[in-house]
Parts: C-alpha cells; sequence; structure tokens
C-alpha cells in the first residue's frame, strides 16, 4: 500500500471495568470522540465496518448514532475483530468507492468469557473433560519451549509485566495503572509455571474507533493524518504451533505471527528495522517476548538483553507497548486491534503526552494474535 | 467391581490386553499415504495435503517431553475431576513422527525437564453418575530400565 489510506479520526473508552457502562455505550462514546477528533460528524460516514465478541451485533448502533442508512458490516473474527475491519475499510476505500469511513471495535467481556467448548474448535468432548480446554496452558508451553530454545531466563517474563504496568500508570484511559515490580509478579500465584498470575492479562472492557478517508480526503481535513501502509491477516499455516492443538508436526513452521508481520512490512515496503515504535500482543508476559522475534523486531534469544538494557521502554531504541499493552488494558477481543492501532496513531501525531515516545517516531508497527491461529499487523507512517 | 472405560474410544487402539501393556491401549492416530504426516487423533483428511486416504496408525508408547507446565487451577467446564481440584503437569511428548498433548503424572514442575523420557500410562479422569471410573492417557517419567 503506499499512501492511499490515512487515518483521520481516533476514539477510544476507557479500558478496565466500568460497572453500570454498557460496551455499546463505550462504542458509541468511541465514534463521537473519533467524529470530533476528526472534525466531521456521523452522517458523514460513507460505510462502517466493526464488530464485539461478547456485546452484540455493532450495526445495531446505528440506533444510537444515527439512522442514516450508512452500509454497516459486522465483523466477528474473534481477536482479529479489529484488523479485519480495518482490512475491510482500507479497502473500499482503495477501491475508490468511498472516501470517509468507520471502524469499530468493542467488547465488555463477561466472567468465564472465554470458556469454549471444544466442539467449536472441531475437537472431542474428551479435551475437555481431561484437562485441556484452557488458553493458559498454550501460552505456558509454548513460551516454556521457547525460554528454553533460546537461553532466556524466566526473569524476562517478569521484566515485561513491570513494564507494561509502568506504561500503564502512564495511560489514563487503562486499566491497571499501578507500577508492580518485578519480584513481586515473578512471586505472584503461579498460573501455567512458569507464568503467574500477574504476568497473564484479563479479559476487559473497552471500545476503539477508527474514522478512515481517502488521502485527497484528508488533505481537506484538518488534522494531521497517519497513513496506514499496510493491513495484513493471516491464519495459521500447517506445522506451526497454536493454541487448542492436540498434535504437532516434528516439522516446525514460522508461526502465523511471522507470515502475518512479513506481509505487512512488505505490502508497506518497510523494514522492521524502520520501526520506532511497536504494539505487539502480550496476552502474557512469553506472548510479547516471542512477538519480538517472530515480527523481526529483534532477533530470537536477544529479548532479556534487550529488557535489562531498556531498550523497549518509552524512552529505549524500540518501544513496546507504550500504553501497556493487554497487560495493563484488559482484553476486550473486539477492541484491543484497534487499541494498539490508536496508541501508534497518538505516537505518531506526537500526542501521548506523558508516555510520547522522544524524537520524533515517523513509523509505527502493530500486530495482533488469537484464536484459532491467526494475526493481524499494521504498518503505520506519517 | 468397578467397571472401567476409556473416556473416548476413538483415541486408542485395541491393543490394550498385549502384555506390557497394563490395560492401557497404545494411542491412534492417522498418517497420510500420500504425503506421510501423522495426526492424533484420527481425522479423515490431510491438514498438510489435502488427501483423503489416511490410514489409522499406532503410536509410540514412549517419548520425551517437547514441553511442559502444570496446571494450577481447575479448568471449567467440560473438565471433569472427582474430590477436590489437584494440580496437574500436562503439555506435549515427543513420538518421533508426531507431538502429541497429554498429561504428565508428575505435578512437579523440576521433574518435567524437556527432553525427559516418558512412557505412556493410564490416568484417571473422573467418575461417572453410575460410579463407572473413566479413564484417560497419559505420559510418566519412565524410571531406568523401563520399556514403554
Amino acid at each position: 500500500m503506499g499512501h492511499d489510506v490515512a487515518i483521520v479520526g481516533i476514539g477510544m473508552s476507557k479500558f478496565g471495568r466500568q460497572p453500570g457502562v454498557t460496551g455499546r455505550q463505550m462504542a458509541v462514546g468511541a465514534v463521537r470522540e473519533a467524529c470530533a477528533d476528526a472534525g466531521v460528524a456521523w452522517p458523514d460516514m460513507q460505510f462502517a465496518f466493526g464488530g464485539s465478541y461478547s456485546c452484540g451485533d455493532a450495526d445495531t448502533l446505528v440506533s444510537l448514532l444515527g439512522l442514516t442508512g450508512v452500509p454497516f458490516i459486522n465483523v466477528y473474527n474473534g481477536c482479529g475483530t479489529g484488523g479485519s475491519s480495518l482490512i475491510s475499510a482500507a479497502n473500499a476505500i482503495k477501491s475508490g468507492e468511498r472516501d470517509l469511513g468507520l471502524v469499530l471495535g468493542f467488547d465488555k467481556h463477561p466472567p468465564g468469557a472465554f470458556n469454549e467448548l471444544p466442539e467449536n474448535v472441531g475437537l472431542g468432548s474428551w479435551y475437555g473433560e481431561t484437562g485441556f480446554m484452557v488458553t493458559t496452558q498454550f501460552f505456558a508451553t509454548k513460551i516454556q519451549r521457547y525460554l528454553h530454545e533460546w537461553d532466556i531466563s524466566s526473569r524476562a517474563l517478569a521484566m515485561v509485566a513491570a513494564k507494561a504496568y509502568r506504561n500503564g500508570a502512564l495511560s489514563q484511559k487503562a486499566w491497571r495503572r499501578t507500577p508492580v515490580p518485578a519480584e513481586e509478579i515473578a512471586r505472584a500465584p503461579m498460573v501455567n509455571d512458569p507464568l503467574t498470575k500477574l504476568m497473564f492479562c484479563s479479559p476487559g472492557e473497552g471500545a476503539v474507533a477508527l474514522i478512515l478517508a481517502s488521502p485527497e480526503r484528508a488533505r481537506r481535513m484538518t488534522t494531521a493524518p497517519v497513513y496506514l501502509r499496510s493491513a495484513e491477516l493471516r491464519s495459521r499455516r500447517f506445522g506451526s504451533f497454536e493454541v487448542y492443538s492436540t498434535w504437532l508436526s516434528p516439522d516446525r513452521v514460522a508461526s502465523v505471527t511471522t507470515d502475518a508481520s512479513r506481509a505487512a512490512f512488505e505490502a508497506a515496503g518497510v523494514e522492521p528495522s524502520d520501526v520506532d515504535v511497536a504494539q505487539l500482543q502480550d496476552t502474557e508476559s512469553g506472548a510479547e517476548i516471542m512477538h519480538m522475534a517472530e515480527t523481526g523486531l529483534c532477533a530470537h534469544g536477544e529479548q532479556e538483553k534487550l529488557l535489562a538494557d531498556g531498550d523497549t521502554e518509552i524512552g529505549g531504541r524500540i518501544p513496546v507497548n507504550t500504553d501497556g499493552g493487554v497487560l495493563a488494558n484488559g482484553e476486550p477481543i473486539g477492541a484491543s486491534g484497534l487499541r494498539q492501532v490508536h496508541e501508534i496513531v497518538l505516537q505518531l501525531r506526537g500526542q501521548a503526552g506523558g508516555r510520547q515516545v522522544p524524537n520524533h517516531p515517523t513509523t509505527g508497527f502493530t500486530q495482533v494474535y488469537g484464536s484459532p491461529g491467526i494475526s493481524a499487523c499494521t504498518v503505520l507512517t506519517r | 467391581m468397578t467397571t472401567t472405560r476409556l473416556v473416548d474410544e476413538s483415541l486408542f487402539a485395541a491393543d490394550g490386553d498385549e502384555p506390557g501393556h497394563a490395560g492401557v491401549p497404545s494411542l491412534l492416530g492417522s498418517r497420510c499415504d500420500g504425503c506421510g504426516t501423522t495426526t492424533f487423533p484420527r481425522q479423515d483428511t490431510c491438514p498438510r495435503c489435502g488427501g483423503a486416504a489416511m490410514a489409522g496408525t499406532v503410536l509410540p508408547r514412549a517419548g520425551t517431553i517437547w514441553s511442559a507446565t502444570v496446571q494450577h487451577f481447575a479448568p471449567k467446564p467440560p473438565f471433569r475431576h472427582d474430590g477436590e481440584f489437584v494440580p496437574f503437569g500436562m503439555g506435549y511428548v515427543d513420538l518421533g513422527e508426531v507431538i502429541v498433548v497429554t498429561r504428565f503424572t508428575e505435578s512437579d514442575p523440576g521433574r518435567l525437564a524437556i527432553g525427559t523420557p516418558v512412557s505412556l500410562c493410564a490416568v484417571p479422569a473422573y467418575t461417572d453418575g453410575d460410579g463407572t471410573a473413566v479413564v484417560s492417557y497419559g505420559f510418566a517419567v519412565a524410571a531406568a530400565g523401563d520399556e514403554g
């Protein structure tokens, strides 16, 4: 993609538990904020793509936003909902048929939200009955193997989480805003070795809205556009290790995150080394560590040194998850992919306040990962 | 005498009565006639080449730990267990032609190092309402001299 899709407006609700506020209310608030940010109104939207896992059909929000007849397409793609909505919106603009529209993702997960049934993912009941239907096991077994293969200590896991909570403290809309020392994170109750309770995100609440425009339209508006240089979604190929696997091939191939990130960089004509600020899926600390290398932002095994040297801090060489990621914001899966983009847009605009990456970052990158083995990545530039 | 049943018969071969098998049948996978890929459990089509010629294949009864963790909290339903929840080891065992998910009889993470030799065994899963003991498979850390 060249400079043919611009993000001209962004809006985001608070993330984290908001008793008495529905996911739909958060969504409407985010849309209004994005419209105000862009200097447009809801009736100006020529299309909308959006979705939610737990909060019903996004398109029914038109009764609250305004019954303009806008084509509003619901997207239901798990953790890929935001990315898929973004890709769909970008395609509408690139086609030349539309020049202004909305992308929306929101969720408010009740307790037990991700209590998936084996049958829903094509597995026999035995898999759940004998205790394997637990996503935390996947993350734990994957990071155990990774730490072993690349000689990384479990200390790195605590350091990632400590960074997340530190950055969350600087992010007004985050959920977990109290710094926690690495030692306390390491000593927290073990969930699935080597991951403790404080190294895992929780299913959460939040809404994000983005307004996309063609470059010509963007130039007529008053905001500083950020260009969506690429947005790529991939599903797993044979041989990758994904959640809910009853077996693995002895022949390993690159992960779906590697496939999606490679595609995003190639489509944008940008190298991982060009990235000034990144948002990576940090479902748990190990995920951030693995995704740093799977996306090509660093080499496998380098992560512990990068963390120890502060390279992924806000002031470091390659800041990762400057708003605290899902660890600090929680995981409302319809919204998270878009929260990542929202944060990168703030950073590239120079509007990230107390967590602003210094020296005018110009190139940003986002990556989500989710069940059943999908990843969506974007490259954004000034 | 307690009746016993396997948690899911389709996971197993019919060789539970063979000498040395201690009543635990071998695991049953499928192997693609076209590309040689092995899956577990059995499936009808090959996820690698898309071929439909998948033959049942009896999997090895011994392997090494590919990765392991301990489950410290009780999974939600449909997980079933008797009495109080006891943390259990789980992970993946490398059987050569395929790596399969499994419970481990060991729940001390210090004894579940990657590369540890393990062999197939029965793992009690839960008890049915009518008193039938439901059994699944697991892998136990092999003592010296085990031939699995």
